[in-house]
């Protein structure tokens, strides 16, 4: 078996994290000029736009959001909808103007880029168009997001719970719901150890 | 003493009772109900290290209706306790549980809505483990004890209270209703 001097290896290592950070760069770059794209072609609808650790995110208005996912599809190559989630802001810390917000993570497998398409959605109201015409992957994660937040889709094929048991009332992860629940866990028949049957 | 003085050492004399009781509770035939790390400590624990099978328990059932020993060894949510009472229901008589860890016991850390904090509430335990997850000797421990249960059990009288049916006098109901059609 033959072996490198720790030298070389040192060198080898260095040369690698080397390359890493340039295509960690070329890729925030390439994430950075997607999103410069989306922002310039939404126009004066753009809500907002962030960078978190350089991961882009895009704030559409909730009428938009459909069209926009679609010209993200279609246009700039985000092939693949890696995920569906809300969150519930309780217009607390920061500037909200609406309760919840919606998200859609996108990736684009030809460019090696990520990008997240957010939107408010109102409390009063609280609606959003479904994916799944652009993305069939996004029947399970909107089913969730409808389990846990209450927001519903319309043009969704089977919006029904999919983690809580049918019947359940309440989305638990609206921040208003008790950790502990409103009694449900408690709220079950009891099998006792003797049974009454009856003999004629 | 008694038969065994005059038949020599190849006989012993017992009660059928008894008999059955040893047999019984040498052969459980456990139901797992594993859904979490617990459910690793049972496997661990049927395998060859910890085996078992020197207990005469070794015959894991995934069917309730062929078992009379369940383990519940995991947490239990909302979702998944019906499904629970239905496996336990399912059981034939006569039956034992074991509550195996602290989730299945009293919820353990999961104190949110979606736990049940112990099963006990719902279907009736026999022996908790406690642990997070048990070790498998702990888990031994609590067979023995069911054991030590099933052998002091007499069984038709533990039948007949859990069912709520007094056997004695649905057979005598039989005997009459048969001399009624013999007589008509």
């Amino acid at each position: 078996m033959t072996s490198l001097p720790l030298a070389d290896m040192g060198k080898i290592f260095a040369e690698r994290r080397e390359r890493a950070a340039e295509s960690a760069a070329r890729r925030v770059e390439r994430e950075r000029r997607l999103a410069d794209a989306i922002a310039a072609w939404l126009g004066k609808d753009l809500v907002k736009r962030e960078a978190f650790r350089d991961q882009q995110v895009i704030f559409v208005p909730l009428e938009r959001l459909h069209e926009t996912l679609a010209h993200c599809k279609n246009a700039l190559g985000f092939d693949q909808l890696t995920d569906v989630t809300a969150y519930d802001t309780m217009k607390l810390e920061g500037d909200h103007p609406e309760r919840f917000v919606m998200v859609y993570i996108l990736t684009n497998l030809g460019q090696e880029a990520r990008l997240r398409v957010k939107a408010y959605v109102p409390e009063d109201d609280p609606t959003v168009p479904t994916a799944h015409g652009l993305w069939v992957g996004a029947d399970f994660p909107e089913r969730e997001v409808y389990d846990m937040f209450g927001i519903e889709f319309p043009g969704h094929p089977n919006l029904k719970r999919l983690l809580l048991p049918e019947g359940y009332v309440g989305f638990p992860l609206r921040k208003d719901y008790p950790l502990r629940g409103r009694g449900e866990r408690d709220n079950f028949p009891v099998v006792p150890r003797t049974r009454k049957a009856t003999y004629e | 003493m008694g038969l065994e003085d005059w038949l020599g050492n190849d006989f012993i004399s017992t009660r059928i009772k008894d008999l059955l009781a040893w047999g019984r509770k040498n052969s459980l035939w456990p139901m797992p109900f594993g859904t979490a790390c617990c459910a690793i400590e049972l496997m661990a624990t049927m395998s060859s290290r910890y085996d078992m099978a020197r207990f005469g328990a070794e015959v894991v059932r995934f069917s309730p209706r062929q078992s009379d020993l369940l383990i519940v060894g995991g947490r239990v949510t909302l979702k998944m306790m019906p499904v629970l009472q239905r496996i336990w229901e399912q059981m034939p008589e006569p039956k034992w549980a074991i509550s195996m860890g602290a989730c299945a016991s009293c919820g353990g850390v999961f104190d949110t809505y979606t736990m049940i904090q112990g099963v006990d509430q719902f279907i009736p335990i026999d022996v908790y483990i406690p642990g997070c997850p048990p070790r498998p000797e702990n888990l031994i421990d609590a067979v023995r004890l069911i054991q030590d249960k099933v052998g002091k059990t007499e069984i038709q009288k533990l039948i007949d209270e859990r069912t709520g049916i007094d056997n004695l006098a649905r057979l005598e109901s039989m005997d009459r209703r048969r001399a009624e059609e013999v007589k008509s």
